[in-house]
């Protein structure tokens, strides 16, 4: 594709522009960045509105922009499932997420494993959900490269650019991502909270002018929807014998909206706010990002009524990315160059924030619960923080050798192995904040369960698809596969607590107090 | 305001959260095209309008928490 001199200069004065707030950040309501809730927590001083741009910019990735849209151009309606999934996350953030931020402020705690290690003083049940946190999150980061590369190319930059008389293979997102490393080191979570607002702004002007702009130049919504082929505009319906794909959406979005919130990263952004009732009015302020998601979702149709995947000037980038390139295309084929530059900025630094926080909530896990437990137990503060911005470091260049070196498939399905992982920490996490009754050695057992179980479903559809079918009572249920092992895994650690309360001593060292959750 | 009507009212209001999943998870209910809005099959408008009414649904609860921090 030919490069578009002013789409590529739009992109990158916003490009130089973010990196200069990200440097900029660490002064900002600044703190001894010696401490890692300082450096990543931010200080836990973030109020409703910086909360708002911060979570809006780590759960709404640029990925999922790219994403969804693909899959509702590719396979149509079930592409749609991230509506109801963004639909009911919220209810639980508000419900739930106050006492963890209660018993986290109260306890000093900056990581969900954290809380397991206090609940229920079990270094080993700790573990497992850190390192399903870290595992859950590494093919997260990859994934938003994926995100900056098809905006890459969209633009039309050479991914091989000759430095110094070398050539030099992906050298933009090479370049891109140790600047991005570079801010993430010297500010901590500041950087991705400023660059979140940047990026918002950025994103907001483009859905806005995309679902005005676009209808009216395809002859309205009536037309783009005639044109989607009839048999993908609905969901296929079931049979007493068969719930069919009805069953797998329920699913997928329930699914998906518990999974979200014991990500790393989401747990990073929902602890670094000020307060409880902060998180409480971000669970009414945050469904604005899901109603332009769910625009963005329906852009995936735009791109078929356009007819771009027939267009010449589009065929390289389909062959590359796939469906992945829709929107791009789309943007390309509907915009003039100058907001294509915006739109891709917003894409690309879409990309940053969430791999910057994501990268942080790893490293905060690696050196709380692996690095101080059980490596260097009598670490300093300062210690600690340094290991954290060496982590952020690792992590950031482990993902871009993954995308750099690896077909971009492995990413797509370790990140759908990922959710199923992440889910598997919701006993220990979510149950824990109201119980203590559950036995650490069952909530383990549980866990090796319900990942096992996961996994076991997710190879047998060759990591292809995250949906399962289940034969229970012989009626076939077409179930998202991290939902039915989540149930295995309750069903387990229930079971065993029982068992274990009653055969071994149940006298256990509970670090948090009831008070501590109000 | 006397304690067991404020506890009431806070139950009452965390209630509505369970209203969403409903809403969502009942798929057969929506999985149709019609009624349309401006051309958008009733599928797509349904699921997009409950983005907002979750959020309305949150207010009361909100208001319910906050009140009870200033008393």
């Amino acid at each position: 594709m030919s490069l578009n001199p002013v789409a590529v200069t739009i992109f990158l004065i916003l490009f130089v522009f973010v990196t200069v707030l990200g440097f900029a950040a660490s002064r900002w309501r600044s703190g001894d960045l010696n401490h890692l809730h300082e450096w990543g927590l931010g200080g836990r001083r973030f109020g409703t509105l910086v909360t708002w741009f911060l979570l809006g910019g780590d759960l709404y990735t640029a990925y999922t922009f790219v994403a969804v849209p693909a899959l509702m151009f590719g396979a149509g309606a079930m592409g749609f499932f991230a509506v109801p999934y963004t639909v009911l996350v919220y209810p639980l953030m508000f419900a739930v997420f106050p006492r963890l931020w209660a018993v986290a402020h109260a306890k000093g705690y900056v990581t969900a494993a954290d809380f397991v290690r206090g609940r229920f003083g079990s270094r080993g049940l700790a573990l497992a959900v850190a390192i399903t946190g870290i595992v859950a999150t590494m093919p997260y980061i990859a994934l938003q490269l994926v995100g900056m590369e098809v905006v890459l190319a969209g633009l039309g930059i050479p991914m091989t650019i000759t430095i110094f008389g070398v050539p030099v293979p992906d050298a933009p997102l090479l370049i891109a991502f140790v600047v991005l490393a570079a801010y993430t080191y010297n500010s901590g979570l500041r950087a991705p909270a400023m660059i979140a607002v940047v990026k918002d702004a950025l994103l907001y002007i483009t859905v806005l002018a995309a679902v005005i702009i676009i209808p009216a130049e395809l002859g309205g919504y009536t037309k783009i929807f005639a044109s989607v082929d009839p048999k993908s505009l609905l969901l296929a319906g079931g049979t007493p014998r068969n719930l069919g794909q009805q069953a797998a959406y329920a699913t997928l979005g329930l699914g998906s909206a518990l999974a979200l919130l014991l990500y790393p990263h989401s747990m990073t952004g929902l602890l670094s706010s000020s307060s409880k009732r902060a998180v409480q009015r971000n669970a009414v302020i945050l469904p604005a990002y899901s109603f332009a998601l769910g625009l963005i979702a329906l852009l995936g149709f735009m791109a078929v009524a356009a007819g771009v995947k027939a267009m010449p000037e589009f065929a390289d980038g389909f062959k590359t990315f796939g469906n992945n390139f829709a929107v791009p295309a789309l943007f390309l084929h509907s915009f003039p160059a100058w907001f294509v530059g915006v739109a891709f900025a917003a894409i690309a630094i879409g990309a940053l924030v969430p791999a910057a926080i994501m990268s942080i909530a790893c490293a905060n896990l690696f050196t709380r619960n692996i690095y101080k437990e059980f490596l260097n137990p009598g670490a300093s503060t300062r210690q600690e923080t340094d290991v954290a911005k060496i982590v952020s470091l690792v992590v950031k260049l482990g993902a871009l050798f993954f995308i750099i070196e690896l077909p971009t498939q492995y990413a797509i399905q370790l990140q759908l192995l990922g959710g199923i992982w992440i889910i598997q920490t919701l006993p220990a996490v979510v149950l824990g904040l109201y119980t203590r009754w559950l036995h650490p050695r069952a909530l383990l057992i549980g866990w090796i369960a319900g990942i096992s179980a996961g996994t076991w479903m997710a190879y047998l559809n060759a990591f292809k698809s995250s949906t399962f079918a289940l034969n229970i009572l012989g009626t076939v249920v077409p179930c998202y596969a991290a939902f039915s092992a989540l149930i295995l895994n309750i069903v387990v650690s229930v079971v065993l607590s029982a068992i274990f309360n009653t055969l071994f001593n149940s006298a256990r060292i509970d670090a948090t107090a009831a008070e501590d959750y109000a | 305001m006397d304690k067991p009507a404020a506890k009431r009212r806070f139950r009452l209001s965390y209630l509505l959260l369970v209203i969403p999943y409903v809403a969502m998870m009942w798929v057969p209910y929506y999985n149709r095209l019609d009624p349309q809005i401006a051309g958008v099959p009733f599928f797509y408008w349904y699921q997009l309008a409950w983005i907002v009414l979750g959020a309305v649904l949150l207010l009361p609860a909100y208001f319910a928490v906050t009140r009870g921090d200033r008393s």
